[in-house]
């Protein structure tokens, strides 16, 4: 019996890493069982769409802000690899790496006067800013290969190990996904994310309790720039090619709706939101064709009926509700253990 | 270095909106470990005051020095750091937090704010949250929430909030906090309990600045009480001199017995 409630204290006590471990193991095997590529490339796409979306998750739900240029972050991440590696013979990683370190500076740049200010200068900031990157990638014809885009991009390799089929792809994208989901779970769970949450729902309290809201807000603006990033060039790798289509602003606003499904602020809703806008329009024809107005209106009923987003909207409707239930019963008395 | 009795000495500030003076070259002292409530009727500039003291908004002139230093100015991050905390006259709770996690944001400062360090989760980080937590679970025992801890505070009833807020307040153990209207729109039985939880403050030593319009309780919790009207200080004292004080009586009790 001891035994037992020593195992239900530890379940209790690491639900958020066993979960993590409990969907890694998942992964592993997923290959078994889906082993066609056209369901593992979807796969792969929503863990690529995972990493970015994350970022975007924590900017919109913890800094209350909106970003409507991540595809511009994202699309500079692939074009940033695929330039440096197709058209230099640049190595895969560093450049990689070099990509995220400038991409955010530029967010840096970008978030520092913006975010100063109150109210949405950011939203027509980042929006700007994905209208002219995306512009860039359809004219530069020099550099990124003009509307056709630019081919050639090796594949990743570790030690001679090349990423080059869906399957293999399968373990890399979903390596750096769980890590990015790792650390988004480690954020929110510190200090610094509590006061994210307060800033969110409260700027002048989280203020007034030491919270440096000028500051969170844009280191993550800055971090969810660098998990776009890092995205992108995992992009590029996997398909060997970049072009400009995938980068528009639209491409933003799809992010941004997969954010609203998952949720405002909801780490594991933005798994679902993700896999559930990705998946619609492979599964039912109807939906490739009217995808723009079925988007709309995904984002137009979620948020006059769930301002919090889809899925912890209605977790949040579900707590609130069985709070009240417990505190009319007077149920919470005597209940001290934490 | 020389330990003023004075925690707080407030000199000539001033502050306008538009071309209206809220306050006007007020100036005043609150003691180490005294409770000292600002009174006066609405629109005379307590809430300002405070605003100014936590830097929510800055001060046109004047200075407030906080333990020798000015703090005018000074952003309300930066503020917290130095160990003021406050309430609000309308609550400021995080309503989708749980009540553990409300309280646990009045430790933001002892938490730290390194984003690499939260990032990666680091044991350093582990065993100060762990210590953390049981610091506000004991904030919450001491405000008698320790019931409520996991509940999001959205739903508490308004009494229960307003401990809340307090308990936040005081769990970071604060070298001055300021408290805005704690008993409005509580029943007698509430007020009560908060004046019990300010006076066993005070006698744990937390020197308090209380903006308040329920007199009875001002009198019964206050070292000394500052009297605003209109931006001005009007009259201090103690609880004793300021009831009989004319100036006083007119501004303010007379109005108020008037329509009580």
């Amino acid at each position: 019996m001891r035994g037992w409630e020593r195992a239900k204290f530890f379940v209790i006590r690491h639900r958020t890493g066993l979960a993590v471990w409990v969907l890694a193991i998942i992964l592993l095997l997923t290959p078994l069982v889906v082993n066609n590529p056209y369901n593992l490339g979807i796969l792969n796409l929503i863990g690529l769409y995972v990493i970015v979306v994350l970022g975007l998750n924590l900017f919109i739900g913890y800094a209350g802000q909106i970003s409507l240029g991540h595809a511009a972050f994202f699309g500079l991440g692939a074009y940033g690899s695929a330039v440096l590696t197709a058209g230099y013979n640049f190595p895969a990683w560093p450049a990689m790496g070099l990509t995220a370190a400038v991409l955010a500076l530029v967010a840096l740049a970008l978030g520092v006067p913006t975010l100063r200010l109150s109210g949405h200068y950011l939203a027509m900031a980042t929006l700007g800013f994905n209208y002219v990157v995306h512009g860039v990638f359809v004219q530069w014809d020099a550099v990124t290969g003009g509307p056709a885009g630019l081919s050639g991009v090796p594949p990743l390799s570790i030690l001679g190990f090349a990423f080059n089929s869906d399957i293999k792809f399968h373990y890399l994208v979903w390596t750096c996904a769980l890590a990015a989901l790792t650390l988004c779970l480690n954020l929110v769970r510190s200090g610094v994310g509590r006061g994210l949450a307060a800033l969110a729902q409260d700027e002048v309290a989280a203020a007034t309790l030491g919270v440096n809201v000028q500051r969170d807000k844009v280191q993550v603006f800055v971090l969810s720039a660098v998990f776009a990033s890092v995205a992108g060039s995992l992009y590029a790798h996997y398909f060997g090619y970049v072009n400009p289509d995938g980068f528009s602003i639209f491409k933003s606003l799809d992010l941004v709706i997969m954010v609203v499904v998952g949720g405002m602020g909801s780490i594991w809703g933005t798994l679902f939101g993700v896999a559930l806008i990705t998946i619609l329009p492979h599964f039912l024809e109807f939906f490739e064709t009217y995808m723009d107005i079925i988007h709309g209106l995904i984002l137009v009923v979620i948020l006059l009926f769930l301002p919090q987003g889809f899925v912890s909207g209605l977790v949040d409707y579900f707590r609130m509700r069985v709070a009240k239930r417990r505190l009319k019963l007077g149920a919470v008395k005597g209940n001290t253990s934490l | 270095m020389r330990v003023s009795k004075n925690l707080l000495e407030i000199s000539r500030l001033s502050k306008r909106f538009g071309g209206l003076p809220a306050l006007s070259e007020v100036s005043f002292r609150a003691a180490r470990g005294q409770v000292t409530a600002l009174i006066g009727p609405n629109g005379a500039g307590k809430t300002t005051l405070l605003n100014c003291l936590s830097g929510v908004i800055k001060p046109d002139a004047g200075e407030i020095l906080f333990d020798g230093a000015n703090i005018a100015g000074m952003s309300a991050p930066r503020v917290a750091r130095l160990g003021i905390s406050r309430t609000f006259q309308n609550l400021r709770l995080f309503p989708r937090l749980s009540v553990l996690d409300n309280v646990l944001c009045g430790l933001t400062v002892q938490a730290g704010d390194s984003f690499l360090e939260a990032l990666l989760r680091l044991p350093g980080l582990r065993n100060r949250e762990r210590r953390l937590k049981l610091t506000a679970l004991e904030a919450l025992n001491t405000f008698g929430l320790a019931d409520k801890a996991a509940l999001p505070a959205g739903v508490l009833s308004y009494g229960d909030k307003k401990r809340v807020e307090m308990a936040r307040a005081f769990v970071s153990q604060p070298v001055l906090t300021l408290l805005d209207e704690p008993v409005a729109g509580l029943n007698p039985e509430e007020t009560a309990q908060i004046a019990g939880l300010i006076r066993q403050m005070r006698m744990y030593g937390k020197t308090m600045i209380l903006v308040e319009h329920d007199m009875e309780m001002v009198m019964g919790v206050s070292d000394q009480v500052v009297v605003l009207d209109g931006g001005c200080r009007i009259a201090a004292g103690t609880p004793d001199e300021v009831r009989v004080n004319p100036l006083v009586l007119e501004a303010y009790l007379g109005r108020m017995s008037l329509t009580a």
